[in-house]
Parts: structure tokens; sequence; C-alpha cells
């Protein structure tokens, strides 16, 4: 018993101080369940991080933690620091050594299987999170500020009812006769609609446009081009700026949108505010509702 | 006697050429772990830095043996179906089974939902069974689309026939993919991906799948390949030597389906190997079924192999997908193949 070189007591504090250590740990770390229904554990808030996804990277960036970002996708262009940032390809043909040369501690990406599971082998912690609704947007930003740990979590809230607050300013710029507009968004060329389901047909509908393709269809449904015809939009929205003259296809010329000559074209950067669910929504609303109100 | 010293002639150049085959093998292994987005320096401070120490041994060693095993594979498939058919032309690709195995990736990502499932993360053993899956639909689709292709051809002794309706069976199925995608448009990025073939997600995990179904195949086919010779006299012929040909080209038929399968399962599509390979293997050398289906096998490795190498190195830090440069070097062969034997040159085909 002599030749025990603990004692009692001395085993006792260390037992003790381990409990303590435990504890605190235990306060801070927390669990966040991402999209695939994965709970993801996080000890402390993570310092590298890698975002696969656009909205993702802007989130994080509105959150006020760009400066974590070790690297992006290659869509990922806002805020203009990231753009200096390693590009790490796109969801279908990412850079698996470049992401682990980069030592992440958390990789935010959109649901994609063999990327997750190849980074989970190596050991890479993931959370996936693929904002498509205005409550979903609202959900991440949460998620996220969880993780970031933005101190105090107020400031994310904040954040979320100034972008609120901005779709419904939008809203409130329209003169009366912008309401009630019968529009048809148009994602590209497919032709691949903007449909009421999705994120931009609910900003559509806050600004109390009509929108021409039911949410039945589903959020992006790929349309037959006599549907439109048919439901002589007054207004056309098009994100692609590369799309062909809308007069030159058959039976377009009749629409009354495209009679009136009211067809908005957005450029790639407004585009890219309008199709992302991320925190420039309030921004993506505005430049629909300049385009509702026929203001250049 | 002058026979048998032929035959034993054949035999030594056939094992050479493996031995050569091998070699060159691994010469390109060593070079696959030096190559990627982070360059040689990965090896350098492979000793002290255990990110570097990581991306070789956890992503370039698996996915250079990866494409080693997936070329392996897609070569014994290719050597397989140009024995079985007696049709130079016939290639994974063209009986339709590679896009039969598209067909059953596509349909298990629409099942499955394009993530794994949380069951993964309570139990990773439960990930054996997820990729196990993935594989097993690929084999299936790759099974059905050959069958189908033969039942069309009525058999296989028409040559044109059969490739037509590996053609049909090809765009049916593709088509049918098409539907798929518009029904769950969640799976059509995985989809992309996996269309242009990538060796870029394969771990150790898919390296033992792919050695274990492999071997086997490798060994059946090697074992039936006196079969595979038969058949080189004709139907008749084979039939009257007594050779059991019914049998051996249903099981056939399950090597071919399998080989593709897995192969595809964790690759995606990546044209060309299974038919090149075996007209490069015959371009220098004559020799039975046996050594022509392990040639081929090895040919193909060594040639994904290179094609993966080069694909990583091309534009790096960034990578070309694979498949897309096996599709212009393979399809460039060809094109050469038929050049050479229209001006009289004789060879491959």
């Amino acid at each position: 018993m002599s030749s025990c070189p603990i004692s009692w007591p001395r085993l006792l504090t260390g037992l003790w101080l381990l409990l303590l250590s435990l504890c605190c740990q235990q306060a801070w770390a927390f669990t966040v369940l991402d999209e695939r229904g994965v709970s993801v554990p996080f000890g402390q808030p993570p310092q590298r991080i890698v975002s696969l996804l656009p909205s993702l990277t802007e989130t994080v960036c509105a959150l006020g933690h760009c400066d974590r970002l070790v690297g992006v996708d290659r869509f990922s262009n806002w805020p203009v620091s990231v753009q200096r940032l390693p590009h790490l390809g796109g969801l279908d043909d990412v850079a698996v050594e470049s992401i682990m040369a980069l030592r992440p501690d958390l990789v935010l990406l959109a649901r994609s299987a063999r990327i997750i599971t190849r980074l989970e082998t190596l050991g890479i912690k993931v959370l996936v999170l693929e904002p498509r609704t205005h409550a979903d947007v609202q959900r991440v930003l949460n998620t996220l500020g969880q993780v970031l740990r933005v101190p105090p979590r107020e400031e994310t809230e904040i954040l979320w009812r100034k972008i609120d607050a901005g779709v419904s300013a939008a809203a409130s710029s329209l003169p009366p006769e912008a309401r009630g507009l019968r529009v048809y968004f148009e994602v590209n060329q497919g032709p691949y609609a903007a449909g009421a389901s999705s994120f931009i047909g609910e900003t559509l509908s806050r600004l109390g446009a009509k929108n021409i393709v039911p949410a039945d269809l589903g959020p992006f449904p790929k349309l037959n081009p006599e549907f439109v015809v048919r439901a002589n939009p007054d207004l056309i929205m098009v994100g692609d700026h590369h799309a062909d003259d809308m007069a030159q296809r058959p039976g377009w010329a009749s629409i009354r949108a495209v009679r009136e000559r009211r067809i908005c074209r957005f450029s790639p950067a407004q585009a890219d505010v309008l199709v992302r669910p991320g925190p420039r929504m309030a921004e993506a609303a505005q430049l629909m509702a300049d385009c509702l109100a026929g203001r250049p | 006697m002058s026979a048998t010293h032929a035959l034993a002639g054949t035999h030594r150049r056939a094992a050479t050429v493996a031995l050569v085959l091998l070699a060159i093998a691994l010469g390109l292994l060593l070079l696959g772990t030096a190559v990627g987005s982070t360059g040689f320096e990965s090896v350098l401070h492979a000793q002290e830095d255990p990110v570097a120490r990581q991306i070789i041994l956890d992503i370039r060693l698996p996915r250079t043996l990866g494409a080693w095993l997936v070329g392996a594979l897609l070569g014994l498939a290719g050597a397989v179906a140009q024995g079985l058919f007696r049709n130079p032309l016939a290639d994974p690709f063209l009986l339709g089974s590679a896009s039969g195995a598209s067909l059953g990736v596509a349909m298990a990502l629409a099942l499955l939902g394009v993530s794994l499932p949380a069951v993964v993360q309570a139990a990773p053993a439960a990930q054996w069974l997820v990729r196990l899956g993935i594989t097993g639909a690929a084999f299936l689709g790759a099974l059905l689309a050959v069958l189908l292709t033969l039942v069309l051809a009525r058999g296989v002794q028409n040559n044109l026939r059969l490739l037509l309706a590996g053609v049909v069976v090809g765009v049916v199925l593709g088509a049918i993919m098409d539907l798929l995608t518009l029904a769950a448009p969640d799976i059509l990025q995985a989809l992309k991906g996996f269309m242009l073939g990538s060796t870029a997600f394969i771990g150790w995990g898919a390296n033992g799948l792919l050695l274990l179904v492999w071997l086997p195949c490798m060994a059946l086919a090697w074992c039936l390949s006196r079969v595979l010779d038969g058949l080189v006299l004709g139907e008749t012929t084979a039939h009257s030597l007594g050779l059991p040909l019914a049998p051996v080209r249903a099981v056939l038929v399950l090597v071919l389906a399998l080989a593709t399968g897995a192969a595809v399962a964790q690759t995606g599509l990546i044209a060309f190997i299974g038919l090149a390979s075996p007209h490069l293997v015959r371009s220098f050398l004559r020799t039975t079924h046996g050594w022509l289906l392990l040639l081929s096998s090895l040919m193909g490795a060594v040639l994904l192999l290179a094609a993966d190498v080069l694909a990583r190195w091309v534009i790096a830090p960034q990578e070309l997908p694979v498949g897309v440069l096996t599709a212009v070097l393979g399809g460039t062969y060809l094109l050469w193949l038929m050049h050479r034997r229209r001006s009289g040159g004789g060879g491959g085909l």
C-alpha cells in the first residue's frame, strides 16, 4: 500500500477537478439538429469554416463572422471579401483534398450524399443546411447564430427583424396600381419558373403580386411555354439575362407583358441576390418591388 | 510438341506483360500519392504534418487504389463482353449496362434520399449497408439492362442487332432516368456529379467493396475462359466440344453486370476503358481468353489510373472529372484504330 504513488486526497481532488471541468464543458457543449435530422455536437464555436453554398456563406458573413470562413464554393461571391478565399468547386465536383488542406472545423453544405459521406469519413464535421423558404432562412439564421455563438442571441433576431422589415418596406413602397399584378418569374430558359411555393414566390405574394404558377406545381417547375401564353401575365421577371428575346418565342408576342414591354431582366449580380434564400432577401424584395412599380 | 512450345511461349509472354502492367501500376500508384490540389508538398510534410499525412493516406491513396480497381473491373467487363458476344465493339456502355447501372443509382438516390439517412450517424456499420444498397441497385440495373438488350437482340448472333438493341436500351433507360429527375429534382445535383465520373469520393471502405467484387469476378471469368476460347470457333463447334454454353453464358453475364455495377456505383460513368483495354492487349499479344481477361483487367486498371493522375494534374489545383478525360482519350484512340484498320494495318479490331 505504501508504494502506491497516488494518495487518496490527491485522487479525490483530481476527480473533483475532472468533474468540474466536465460540467463546464457541458455548459459550453450543445447539439444542433441539421437538415438530415442528424444532431451535430459542438464543443466550442467553430473557427475555420468552409461554406459550400452561397446563401450559407452570405448568412455567416451577415452574422459578422466572415473572418471565420477559410474557403467557399465556386458560386459564393458576396460579400466581396469572400472572393479572395480559396474556391473549392461546386457541390458535385468539390475538391476534397483542398478542403482537408484548409483544416476546417466545420463544413456547411446542402444535401449531397457523396461529399457528406466522404468528409465525415475523413473526420470533418459537416452541418447540412438548405434554406428553401422564408421560414427556412430564419431557421438557418438562428442555427448558424447558435453555432457561431453570436453574442447576444438577440442579435440574430434583430438581423431577422431587419430583413423582415426590409421586405415589408419594399411592399409598402409600392403604389396601389402595382398591386395585384399577375407575374411570371422565369429562373432560366427551361423554361423553369419560380412557383408560388418557392421563396421567390413568397416574396412576390408579400409584395401583393399574383404568381401565375400555382403552389401545387412545386417550387421550381419546368413549364410548357404554352402555359405562360395561356396565363397571359401582366409582368415578366427574368433571372437569366441571357434569356432570348421573349417576343420571338412562338405565340409569346401576344402575351400582355410582352406587348406592353413589361419585362424586367436582372443583371447577373441582381439575379444572385434574387435566387439566394439568404440575408439579402430584403434587397431582393426591393428589386422586385422596383420592377413591379416600373421604376428603372 | 512445337504447339506446346508455342503455347508455353505465349504463356511466358503474357506473364511478362502482366508483370510489366503491374509494375507500371505500382509506379503510377506512387505518382498518384504525389499529385493533387496541394501538390507534392503534402508528401514532403507528411512526416510532421498530420493533415498532410491524412491527405496522403486517407484521400490520395484510397482514390488512387480505387481508380486501379475500378479500371480493373471495367477492363474485365469489357473483355468478358467482347468474348461472350464475339463482338469487338461490345462494351459495358454499348450494351446498355452502364445506363442500367446509372438508373439503379438514380433510383437508390431517390429512395434512400440524396443525403444518407440519419441511421448512418447512429451506426457507422449502416454505412456499408447504404453503400451496398447503391452498389446493389447499380448491379440490378446493369443486369436487367443487359438482359433487356439480349432479349431485344434475340440473342447474340447478330452484331448489328445487338449494338442497335444496346443503343435503344441505353436511350430508353436514360429517358426513364430523366423522368425520375423531373419527379425528384433533389437528386439532380448528385446525378450530375455521377454522370461526370470521378474517383474523388472513393475512400477505404469503397476500396474494400471493389476488391471484394473484383477478386471473385476475376476468378470466375478465369475459370470459365475456356468456354470463351471455344466460342471463338463458333457456337456449333463449341457445342460439339461438349462445352456447357448456356449456364456459362448466364454466369458471365452476371460477372459483367456485377463488375459494371460495382464500378459505376463508386465512380459514376467512365467511358471507353472497357472498350479500349481488350483492344490494346490484343494489339500486341495473341493469347487465350484466360490471359486476355486478366491482361485486359490489368490494362484497364493502368489506363484509368493514368487518366486519373492526369485529371488531377492538368488543371491543378482544380481537377477534371476523370470520365470526361477518358471519353476524350478513348474516343481519339478508337478513331485512330478505325483509321488504321481502314488503311489496312490490321491489328486491334
